[in-house]
């Protein structure tokens, strides 16, 4: 790893989330609910200056993971760690949301049309009272334009002037606006093309060397995660199946559902894409209102056994900072 | 004669903007079993390239000029019931959003019906068993049971199952798969492809896939042609694409895709921002975002150029090598920018 800023001694955990819960209740019924569990029971932690992807397919939570941690969804059971102070009051949560931001998925509905680009990324500075006189706002926008690559002339545009790559940058300059140490990145590229989406790969790089920024990245693009991460955390219905970290992870994966996930990834290369097995599951994803038992990737794993249907696995560690949820994983 | 022959097609959209040249001058055919990759980014004229081949483009977009020939018959211009004959029978489609391409008021069992009863002269019953037969080869769990269902009580894969049960009901010559993969998650598009891959083996048909995944063309195609800006930039086998791409944008994307460059490094991206289809630079379609821009390529466009057997592109710089390997002297061949 080349991220110098990883502090390894004392471990300083910027992040530590546990047990975290985050259950909706959805109407099933007239008069009726059940809980969908969006986020089951995780815990995790980030340290000061790294990054951890977060992949897994649509409805497996990781958005909701991201929005639960900023207190955009109160969370329904668990706890939030920041620097050791713990998130669960509103004194807490506007101090936590001075240090941390988030850039969302869609720079095309994520942004509002009727403002104007400078006045898009000073609203985090109006919210918490970051400036004293307007051209110390203005200044400020315009640091924030330059910072993230757009011409600072263009504060006074309105959002839809802009290209999808150009749009992301006001996002991610919104997000910068409070100076935070933390950044939920929640898909930041995937409605980009290829070409503009490894400009916005290679400033999200720059920016936390530059800032020394923390990020949590989630995307369903394993690539992408594998290009920006320090550690991976793979999700399966609400719940975490791996963690490690970025070498170990891709090369030696070991939760069944992480090794045909990485098989199924289509690689732009011809001659491997041709001799690579594939493992092809089967099925669907179950809806995550009727998680089966035990383990929640039984129904489709090629190796499920009876006790894969009667016991929950734990996450447990089987190497050295390896983490893996399967009755089927031996340590090592 | 070839399966498919598409001639210098010129397909625009006349906007209130002005025209919006969304398919600028293309040719290429496809034969009998092959496996055409079609790549670039969105704008590029990718979609619209197929929805003229289907002839089903909706206003304000219109073919300007060109050709298309099926097994010979020019399709332009074609009476409708010519088309028919065709459309959906010889030359079928799959969507890329399986989620609004089936009718939500409809069981899958009347869409599929539709599809057999209007191409073949089954009667019900023989249709109902053949619309079985499909779910089955699609690998619908199940079928019967889908059979009665609606389209919101699938899931994404299995309604792109569906669509392309729906697709290959009338055993197609050429089947166009317009990105079938981009909505779906990608243990799903793994089974898709799968599914695709083998009914592509089994039927013989010809399949032109539509996508902007480089990963996904990688492993299933036999040719590629990448497109920017309405335009070929480049067409040649999957081998000289990926190995010896000769166009500049080809080279660009190959090194922009973060599985292509080591871990740590940083990506190469291509600069500039994406083409604006109303105003069209005068020479290459690539060249304001080309680093190795050469005056010529901001004035004239190239047509093509066969760089290797079977393999042509658009690019100048490829000019540019064959002369200075023939040691040519040519004053135009300057840094441009």
């Amino acid at each position: 790893m080349e991220n110098k800023t990883i502090n390894h001694k004392n471990e300083a955990y910027l992040l530590e989330i546990k047990n975290l819960e985050q259950y909706f209740n959805i109407k099933t019924g007239f008069l009726k609910t059940s809980p969908l569990k969006a986020v089951d029971d995780i815990s995790f932690a980030i340290k000061k200056g790294e990054t951890l992807g977060l992949v897994g397919e649509s409805g497996c939570g990781k958005t909701t993971v991201g929005r639960t941690i900023l207190n955009l969804y109160k969370p329904t059971g668990g706890e939030i760690f920041h620097n050791g102070v713990k998130i669960d009051n509103r004194k807490a949560i506007k101090q936590f949301r001075r240090k941390a931001a988030m850039v969302f998925q869609d720079p095309y509905s994520s942004l509002n049309p009727r403002m104007t680009v400078g006045d898009i990324i000073g609203e985090p500075l109006d919210v918490h009272k970051l400036y004293s006189t307007r051209d110390e706002r203005k200044q400020k926008i315009q640091e924030l334009m330059t910072l993230v690559g757009l011409s600072s002339e263009h504060s006074t545009r309105y959002v839809h002037e802009f290209s999808g790559g150009q749009r992301q940058r006001i996002g991610i300059a919104r997000a910068l606006a409070v100076n935070p140490e933390f950044i939920v990145c929640d898909e930041p590229v995937s409605a980009l093309d290829v070409s503009i989406q490894a400009q916005v790969i290679n400033m999200f790089k720059d920016l936390q060397e530059q800032l020394n920024l923390t990020y949590l990245f989630i995307a369903h693009d394993i690539h992408v995660v594998e290009h920006i991460s320090n550690r991976i955390a793979v999700m399966y219905l609400g719940k975490i199946v791996e963690i490690a970290d970025t070498e170990d992870l891709t090369n030696h994966s070991l939760h069944p559902y992480t090794v045909s996930l990485m098989s199924a990834v289509p690689i732009a290369n011809p001659e491997k894409a041709r001799k690579r097995k594939r493992i092809i599951l089967e099925g669907d994803v179950p809806s995550p209102l009727n998680v089966p038992s035990g383990c929640s990737f039984r129904t489709r794993c090629p190796h499920a056994t009876e006790i894969c249907a009667n016991k929950t696995p734990l996450l447990k560690e089987v190497r050295k900072n390896h983490y893996v949820s399967c009755h089927h994983v031996e340590k090592n | 004669m070839s399966l498919l022959e598409v001639k210098d097609l010129h397909t625009s959209f006349f906007t209130p903007a002005g025209e919006v040249k969304a398919v600028n001058g293309i040719s290429f055919t496809i034969e009998k079993g092959e496996v055409l990759g079609i790549v670039g980014e969105s704008g590029s004229g990718k979609s619209v390239t197929a929805y003229s081949v289907m002839q089903i483009l909706s206003h304000p977009g219109k073919i300007v000029s060109g050709s298309i020939k099926f097994k010979g018959q020019e399709l332009i211009g074609a009476e409708d019931k010519v088309l028919n004959s065709i459309k959906g029978n010889k030359i079928s489609m799959i969507f890329q959003d399986p989620m609004t391409s089936l009718n939500p008021v409809y069981t899958i069992q009347n869409q599929l019906l539709e599809a057999i009863l209007l191409h073949t002269d089954r009667n019900k019953n023989d249709a109902e068993k053949r619309a079985l037969e499909l779910l089955k080869m699609v690998g619908v769990n199940d079928p019967s049971k889908r059979l009665k269902q609606y389209p919101h009580e699938l899931s994404g894969g299995m309604r792109q199952r569906v669509m392309i049960a729906m697709a290959i009901a009338c055993e197609p010559d050429i089947l166009i798969a317009d990105e079938p993969t981009t909505a779906l998650d990608v243990t799903i598009q793994a089974q898709i492809l799968d599914i695709i891959q083998n009914l592509q083996k089994e039927l013989g048909m010809a399949t032109i896939l539509i996508t902007h995944d480089l990963g996904v063309v990688a492993g299933l195609c036999d040719n590629i042609i990448v497109m920017y800006g309405g335009k070929i930039a480049e067409k040649g086998t999957t081998n000289q694409i990926f190995y010896s791409p000769k166009h500049e944008y080809t080279k660009g994307l190959m090194r922009s895709i973060p599985s292509s460059v080591e871990k740590g490094k940083r990506l190469v991206p291509i600069g500039g921002v994406p083409i604006d289809l109303l105003n069209l630079p005068q020479g290459c379609a690539f060249s304001p975002r080309c680093d190795k821009a050469m005056k010529i390529c901001l004035k004239q466009n190239l047509e093509h150029i066969e760089a290797e057997e079977g393999h042509f592109t658009s690019c100048w710089a490829t000019v540019k090598e064959i002369i200075e390997k023939e040691n040519i002297e040519g004053g135009v061949l300057e840094n441009g920018k």
